[in-house]
């Protein structure tokens, strides 16, 4: 494929240096172990979402065929195919969340913020993430994940707190 | 070397499948049990040629003491193992699976291409509920376009990944995967590419549903309105077993005949998509006769007169005939029955060598080295001058499942192919080098040899590839040395073919040739050699081998079943022989203006899909079949031209019937085994000039005959050879030449030319059967300069 020294030119060397150390846990041919942790770095040096050549740049990093890193890219929740905000805010809404008023928590966030699941705020404030899946927090249902943080039994006042307090 | 691998006891338990009591492998799933046994359970997702997904859960059965049931394809058996596949809790899970696998189904049966021969309509009619509850909106998928020869419609797509798999695990290629989770996911390449591997066409046999369809064929016709007619195809030297679909006599498309031996279940996309070249503009319906420069359409009495006046108005040493080995053994061996009957000797099918010298010291073979399956268990192979994906699929497809065997793969190439399987060792060199880099081989095998073999195996120098290429077949119990097109079309080929037999003898390795046209070997048993007759007897008198008859001064010759200024790997030698002979008759199923300059009368032949006929593959496998299309037009099979002739000629011995009386002659043949000698003749490299690239031919995988030249569908796949040369980027810039121009070479011919840093330093990629390149083979070596 011509171009795919620029392609993997993408990745940043912090980047590459996490992909590395990700790598090296793992015995040498078994480097698409990598690619969940390899995508999170890519992400992160991308300012939260990930695009389709930087996909390829780290399937080419890896050396494994870009299809495999465009199923895991594509396949988790924690993965942002498009620019996303500042702030990550995603309701689970999994059976135990559900059970316990997670829609009526989506609701009351979708109207406070004046977005939809899987939109931005157009201040590019907060993204809320699209059909989050469960968390594994079910005793605490209902619960969010904002920026990678578990806030458990969630109520409509509490909601707005969290969120008024991001910046 | 033993072709079969022997075979392990195998360990058996007894299950009980609705009440027939069975032995099965240990370790089988249920699955495989019941298929050989005839017990039909429903599947999607399920294939044994590939890994087990169990993703659809149409195969659920009913396992006594399981709690739930059971998918049949991921269920290992087990001793007392007691299935029901029709209780009521294996048919209500069927059912119940079914109602899901058609919720976002469209039901558009009537207009998908699929209707007919659908597995999702009949395992829904045989093992569904005849009503849907589902209620509410179904999704729908967007669509890719995935190349010229698959169509898709992904709405219809069940996500049995068959597809995924085939090209991961077949292919090798990686080129689809399953895209998004859950209720979202959709089989795509995410990026909107072509599906480019060799064996792309696969997919849509494989494909359960309408969501991947035969692009070429969309919308022609029902499966039921079609004749299945079983053939050998002829585009490389597998013979693969195929099935063209016809109806009223034309066909519409190609499917693959299972035959483990030869191409398993699986069909090269040149394979599956040549024939269409056979409706092209420029077949010869009739023939055509040169009269004072302007052509004349005759009958074939006519003609049959003319040709039989020409062969008969010299002497018949002064004709020559060139067969290409894509044509039957009947019509190779008519024609050198007729040759030789005239008693002219030169005739020759070797239209892709250029390196003769060693013809009378050599092994003489079109020869694998063993069964094609056998190329699957094979420990170490080394592979010269080939890109055996694309010259030979199924071969590729061969050794890719040797390397998953943990064999281990080198290459010594000319060009640096992309392959689907681990390299343990690859050298990369302009040819002329290759023969050194073989001699190097052979050097680090220790290896001594006679005269300028001995010489070339002194001067070469050892390195670490060659260390490694000779540890790797010498450590292997069943290793393989194959010769592909750049190995057999080198200049110095002898040189190749004797180090590559001496390697074989130290290591105990089997020598193998990888020959471009699908009966080579059948040509070498009929005698279409100018040295040996019909069964490899050696011939009273040496005729002119190819070389011979293109730098010799021949009054007539005979072209049969090829295009002179594109099959042959010499042809500007050869349209310079044909413009200075006097009669050039050209048997052919195509007329082309290149063909109308040289030829002096234009007999009408058929292709291989209008005419029956045997062949013998690579492997030696003997295989015959019949016409699978009508021909328009007033074509003739060659070796009724030829037999046609020879009456004229009042000769004896060709007083055939048909073609069975033909066929029983060819069958009587007592076929020699012809010993070579161990210290061959061979030539040596010519190291070129500095300001000259060394001209590096290959014929691309749909420009390999006249026939998928002129299939459309495959000329628009990415395969497609362009009018363009190779040039390393290191040359380019010492040349002078800037990105992406023209240049001129030898200081005449302008050509485009791109940079590719896979072509070697000092060597110019020359893509064969592109009319435009085709005056460069006159050539060894070629001055490049920037078009000023």
């Amino acid at each position: 494929m011509s171009g795919t020294e620029t392609l993997t030119d993408l990745l940043s060397a912090e980047t590459c240096e996490q992909i590395d150390a990700w790598v090296a846990r793992f015995p040498e041919d078994r480097k698409r172990s990598a690619v969940i942790q390899s995508l999170m770095a890519a992400q992160e040096q991308n300012g939260g979402y990930l695009t389709t050549e930087l996909m390829t740049a780290v399937a080419l990093y890896l050396d494994i065929p870009p299809a495999w890193a465009y199923e895991v890219g594509s396949f988790y929740s924690l993965f942002h195919l498009k620019p996303t905000g500042r702030h990550k805010v995603a309701v689970c809404t999994n059976i135990s969340c559900y059970l316990c008023g997670a829609n009526e928590l989506v609701t009351h966030i979708e109207k406070k913020l004046g977005i939809s699941l899987g939109e931005t705020t157009e201040d590019g404030r907060i993204t809320l993430v699209q059909e989050e899946e469960c968390l594994a927090g079910c005793v605490s249902a209902p619960m969010m994940i904002v920026n990678g943080h578990y806030h458990e039994h969630l109520t409509t006042d509490k909601v707005d707190q969290i969120i008024d307090s991001l910046e | 070397m033993s072709d079969v691998a022997e075979k392990p006891v195998v360990e058996t338990v007894t299950i009980e499948v609705d009440g027939i009591s069975m032995d099965v492998p240990k370790g089988a799933m249920i699955i495989e049990a019941t298929d050989r046994a005839g017990i039909h359970i429903p599947r999607f997702c399920y294939h044994p040629k590939l890994s087990i997904a169990a993703n659809c859960r149409m195969c659920l059965v009913d396992v006594e003491k399981a709690p739930k049931p059971l998918p049949a394809c991921a269920t290992p058996v087990m001793d007392g193992m007691k299935v029901y596949t029709r209780s009521h809790r294996a048919v209500s899970a069927q059912q119940n699976v079914m109602e899901f696998l058609l919720i976002n189904h469209p039901l558009d049966c009537p207009i998908c291409d699929q209707g007919g021969e659908c597995e999702l309509q009949d395992i829904s009619i045989g093992h569904g509920h005849s009503v849907s509850r589902y209620v509410d909106r179904k999704r729908s998928v967007k669509d890719e376009n995935l190349g010229a020869l698959i169509s898709t419609e992904m709405t219809r797509c069940i996500h049995c990944t068959r597809c995924v798999r085939f090209l991961d695990e077949i292919a090798g290629t990686n080129e689809l995967g399953g895209m998004g989770r859950g209720d979202h996911t959709f089989i795509s390449t995410y990026v909107g590419r072509s599906i480019d591997s060799e064996l792309s066409g696969n997919i849509i046999d494989l494909c359960p549903v309408g969501a991947l369809t035969n692009k070429p064929f969309r919308f022609r016709a029902r499966s039921w309105e079609m004749r299945a007619a079983p053939s050998i195809s002829s585009h490389d030297a597998v013979g693969s077993n195929i099935v063209y679909h016809r109806q009223r006599g034309r066909i519409l498309r190609a499917v693959p005949a299972a035959n483990e031996a030869v191409n398993e279940n699986w069909l090269s996309d040149r394979d599956r998509w040549g024939f269409h070249g056979i409706y092209s503009d420029d077949r010869i319906t009739q023939p055509e006769m040169k009269n004072d420069r302007h052509w004349q359409k005759c009958g074939w009495p006519t003609a049959i007169k003319a040709a039989a006046d020409t062969l008969s108005g010299v002497d018949a040493s002064e004709i020559g005939f060139l067969v290409s080995a894509q044509n039957s053994n009947e019509n190779l061996y008519s024609a050198q029955k007729l040759a030789r009957s005239l008693g002219c000797h030169n005739i020759d099918h070797r239209i892709r060598q250029i390196d003769f010298v060693d013809d009378q010291s050599r092994v003489l073979t079109a020869s694998l080295g063993g069964s094609i399956a056998s190329l699957a268990s094979a420990d170490a192979i080394l592979i010269i001058g080939a890109n055996i994906r694309h010259d030979q699929p199924i071969l590729g497809h061969r050794v890719r499942q040797a390397s998953h065997a943990g064999a281990a793969i080198s290459v010594i190439n000319p060009y640096d192919y992309p392959h689907n399987f681990d390299l343990a060792a690859e050298v990369i060199c302009k040819p002329s080098l290759m023969v050194s880099e073989l001699a190097a081989v052979a050097r680090s095998l220790g290896m001594t040899a006679k005269g300028a073999l001995g010489k070339l195996i002194k001067d070469s120098r050892e390195n670490e590839a060659s260390t490694r290429i000779a540890k790797s077949l010498k450590s292997g119990e069943r290793g393989r040395v194959l010769l592909g097109q750049n190995a057999l079309g080198h200049a110095n080929a002898s040189a190749l073919r004797a180090l590559a037999t001496l390697i074989c003898q130290a290591t105990g390795a089997s020598y193998g040739e990888l020959p471009a046209f699908a009966n080579a070997a059948g040509a070498m048993m009929m005698g279409v050699l100018p040295h040996r007759e019909a069964g490899m007897a050696v011939s009273s008198q040496r005729g002119q081998n190819v070389s011979e008859m293109i730098n010799g001064s021949l009054k007539v010759i005979v072209i049969d079943g090829f295009e002179p200024t594109l099959d042959c790997l010499q042809a500007a030698g050869l349209q310079q022989a044909l413009s200075q002979a006097e009669q050039v008759i050209v048997i052919s199923p195509y007329v082309t203006d290149a063909i109308r300059e040289v030829a002096t009368l234009i007999l009408p032949s058929l292709t291989f899909l209008e005419t029956g006929g045997s062949l013998v593959n690579a492997a030696g496998q003997w295989q015959s079949r019949a016409a699978a299309s009508k021909p328009d037009g007033d074509g003739k099979d060659s070796w009724k031209i030829y037999k046609v002739i020879a009456d004229q000629l009042k000769l004896e011995g060709f007083d055939y019937q048909g073609i069975g009386d033909l066929r029983e002659e060819i069958s009587g043949l007592d076929v020699e085994t012809v010993m070579g000698k161990i210290d061959p003749v061979i030539t040596l490299p010519v190291v070129s000039a500095d300001n000259t690239l060394e001209l590096q031919c290959d014929y691309g995988m749909v420009s390999s005959d006249p026939i998928v030249r002129r299939s459309d569908h495959l000329q628009k796949t990415s395969h497609a050879s362009l009018a363009a040369v190779r040039l390393n980027p290191l040359d380019a810039e010492r040349l002078g030449v800037v990105r992406e121009e023209t240049v001129r070479l030898n200081g005449e011919l302008l050509v485009a030319a791109i940079m590719d840093e896979n072509q070697p330093e000092g060597s110019l990629g020359c893509p064969m059967g592109v009319e435009a390149l085709s005056p460069l083979t006159a050539h060894v070596s070629v001055a490049v300069e920037a078009d000023a």
